[in-house]
């Protein structure tokens, strides 16, 4: 297999097609943009809860809304998604609402995970979007064996396991991409090589010419494209998991963009990257650049860009407000889902937790 | 004496670690030109040069082998791992390697690496930002394992880690990063690893202690001196090696004892204590020895609290050791 280290545009960079347009409904074209505006929008507004003390952590997407809302357009909804930090706009995109995404930040009775995660590790089974840690690299391991066994039941699901260029030291990216690639499972790997790992640049991550180049190592398919340009990503993500989905094994995709922002709520990056950089990739905004092209197609005006960023803000606005309203889940939901079946002795720690968390006095032996 | 948090204190020990020993190398991720997720490495890199001070990639078993390789060849590295939680890609290098390889070479070849990484909650970190698995290592012959509580014992316990010749795990409790400022001596000096420090002397009750438990317990000594209750606080600093000369000998004055630690409850360090009073000072007891532990559950996000042992859940097991 071979690896085409080339980057794939559709659009350059003022937003000028350069290559056949892949075949995307019009009104998904318009959606898709859509879907950006409100990645970005959801960014800022998130940012600013945080700064207020209104949830305790967040991670921006910002600058690269392209490559998760690409990448996330080429799936579908029966197809899994192995994700981490930077690919909550995927979740989004396969219908989990903001109200929801809002109650996992807070991380109140109405997150479907009930509190127990930090912020921005949402999944939800109900759009095959797999529970995740914050060890990084982990879930590519997960996709690759979950490829495996919807290959081994002949269904036709297709296995997305995203990645960050950090994520591509780890030990689990390896073993991840040497399986797949041996068992020909019907995986994606798919990293958005956002050229920073906290502090760490690409250049101290990886000696490599490329992050796509490292599937040779695995004798796996890998491409390079310019994540930016959300045509580009759609069409290189879609080519991959329809060869994998019609058994033709594995590939491995490297989506270049940049991390406009922080690393997270928590991070400064002015202490270690130059402005200048930053000023380098904002002119190469994957948003403006699709809504230039979308322009020049008659496909979106001024009006739809206001009615959108409106009805958006109001959506977000309702969605807050509406978590913000509900309780703290319940001291039992840290006792549940240990196990299936909870222990005898978990279960006196429990009875000992509420009765401390209503004031009450335990009777008896002191159960802990 | 300047005044330093455990932040700066730690800082300072690595800066002292480096002047003074050449062979001292500080590896980890972002702990260059970041100077650490939690600054504890600011402004090494400037003053010791990336060749001393590197960034790493993102794979913690690249971490610590590459560090058992340079201890192996004569280096001394300070190997930072971001939060504990991500020691486990590294476990292998560190339970399978690093602890064994002075005994499996029978002597040839020695691993003096410290591996420092911030633990515990509080923080709002949630489920993998918070953890405390200490009893993992402590379990594993051949590791040192040592958690302090103050600024200064942050100092003088890592200086005395790089003065050693074994490997140690150097857990810092992040919770109290920045919470206490103290005078902290300048230049060298060592606090012994494997001796406890009272925190409070007492003479009801001993509570066994560590890392960012030991404000909590003094906490809840406090207010038992209030009930006319005189509560000793032992702060074990070092897991392995124990002092259990002067564990027995708290044990064996006040009779009564509790057990504080935020890891989980079952098989937790605390069972070790319990275990060494049972079999060494059960006669002296006049209660039956008492845990306050974590909770058998993963480390919680939003409930933290409710997962964390604070100074009324010790002041409850107080109240029973004192009531017996
Ligand atoms: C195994 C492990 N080590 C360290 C960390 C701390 N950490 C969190 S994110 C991160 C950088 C990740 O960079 P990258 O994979 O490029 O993804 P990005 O955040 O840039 O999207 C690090 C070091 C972690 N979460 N897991």
């Amino acid at each position: 297999m071979s690896v085409d280290e080339t980057l794939h545009q559709v659009l350059d960079v003022s937003g000028r097609a350069i290559a056949p347009v892949p075949d995307v409904p019009k009104e998904d074209l318009r959606r898709l943009h859509r879907h950006m505006v409100s990645m970005r929008l959801l960014d800022q507004r998130m940012l600013s809860l945080q700064r207020q003390g209104r949830i305790g952590f967040y991670g921006m997407a910002t600058g690269q809304e392209a490559t998760v809302t690409g990448s996330a357009y080429a799936l579908r909804a029966t197809d899994w998604v192995f994700h981490a930090l930077r690919e909550t706009g995927v979740c989004l995109w396969r219908g989990t609402t903001l109200e929801e995404f809002i109650c996992q930040l807070i991380g109140n009775a109405g997150d479907v995970l009930i509190g127990r995660q930090m912020p921005m590790h949402f999944s939800d089974r109900r759009v095959n979007s797999v529970a995740w840690s914050s060890v990084i690299g982990t879930q590519l391991v997960h996709a690759m064996g979950a490829a495996y066994a919807a290959k081994l039941q002949q269904h036709d699901t297709v296995c997305m396991g995203y990645i960050g260029d950090g994520g591509t030291s780890s030990p689990d990216f390896h073993a991840a991409l040497n399986f797949a690639q041996v068992w020909q499972v019907p995986a994606v790997f798919f990293c958005q090589n956002n050229q920073w790992a906290i502090s760490v640049p690409l250049s101290a991550q990886t000696a490599s010419s490329s992050i796509a180049i490292k599937a040779a190592a695995y004798g796996m398919r890998g491409v390079r494209v310019d994540g930016n340009d959300l045509l580009a990503v759609i069409q290189v993500t879609r080519e991959a998991v329809e060869r994998a989905r019609a058994g033709g094994g594995p590939t491995f995709i490297e989506s270049l963009t940049y991390r406009m922002g922080g690393h997270s709520s928590s991070d400064d990056p002015t202490r270690y990257r130059d402005a200048a950089q930053v000023q380098y990739w904002e002119e190469r905004d994957p948003v403006r650049r699709f809504e230039t092209w979308l322009r020049s197609e008659g496909l979106l005006t001024d009006a739809d860009l206001e009615q959108w960023t409106a009805e958006v803000q109001d959506e977000i606005s309702r969605a807050i407000t509406s978590a913000e309203s509900l309780p703290a889940p319940p001291i039992e939901s840290m006792f549940s889902d240990v196990y299936a079946q909870m222990p005898a002795a978990l279960a006196d720690q429990m009875k000992y937790a509420l009765a401390l968390g209503k004031g009450t006095h335990v009777e008896g032996a002191f159960p802990l | 004496m300047p005044q330093m948090t455990m932040v700066q204190a730690i800082t300072d020990a690595l800066r002292t670690g480096l002047r003074e020993d050449p062979r001292v190398v500080v590896l980890g991720e972002d702990v260059g030109l970041n100077g650490g997720v939690f600054r504890v490495t600011e402004g090494l890199q400037a003053e010791f040069g990336e060749a001393r001070v590197l960034d790493t990639p993102l794979a913690e078993n690249g971490i610590i082998g590459g560090a058992i390789g340079m201890a192996l060849y004569g280096l001394k590295p300070v190997a930072e791992i971001q939060f504990v939680d991500f020691i486990y890609p590294a476990f292998d290098q560190i339970v399978s390697e690093l602890a064994k390889f002075r005994w499996r070479s029978a002597g040839q070849y020695s691993c003096p690496v410290i591996v420092r990484a911030p633990y515990g909650g509080g923080i709002r970190g949630g489920l993998y930002h918070s953890q405390s698995p200490e009893a993992y290592f402590a379990h594993t012959a051949g590791l040192q394992v040592v958690i302090p509580s103050t600024p200064s014992d942050a100092k003088g316990l890592l200086l005395a880690a790089l003065a050693g010749e074994d490997p140690v795990i150097f857990l810092e409790p992040k919770r109290l990063y920045r919470t206490i400022k103290e005078d902290v001596a300048e230049g060298v000096f060592h606090t012994p690893i494997g001796r406890t420090r009272t925190a409070r002397s007492g003479e009801h009750a001993t509570v066994l202690c560590y890392g960012a438990m030991v404000p909590v317990a003094v906490e809840a000594a406090e207010s038992a001196a209030a009930r006319g209750w005189s509560v000793e606080v032992l702060d074990l600093r070092t897991l392995v090696p124990l002092d259990s000369g002067a564990v027995l000998d708290s044990v064996r004055r006040t009779g009564r004892v509790v057990i504080l630690h935020e890891a989980p409850r079952t098989c937790g360090y605390g069972a070790e204590l319990a275990a060494l009073i049972a079999e060494q000072a059960l006669t002296s007891l006049q209660a039956p020895v008492l845990r306050v532990t974590g909770y058998d559950t993963p480390f919680p996000y939003t409930l933290e609290h409710t997962y964390l042992p604070d100074a009324k859940r010790v002041t409850a097991a107080l109240e029973h050791v004192m009531s017996y």
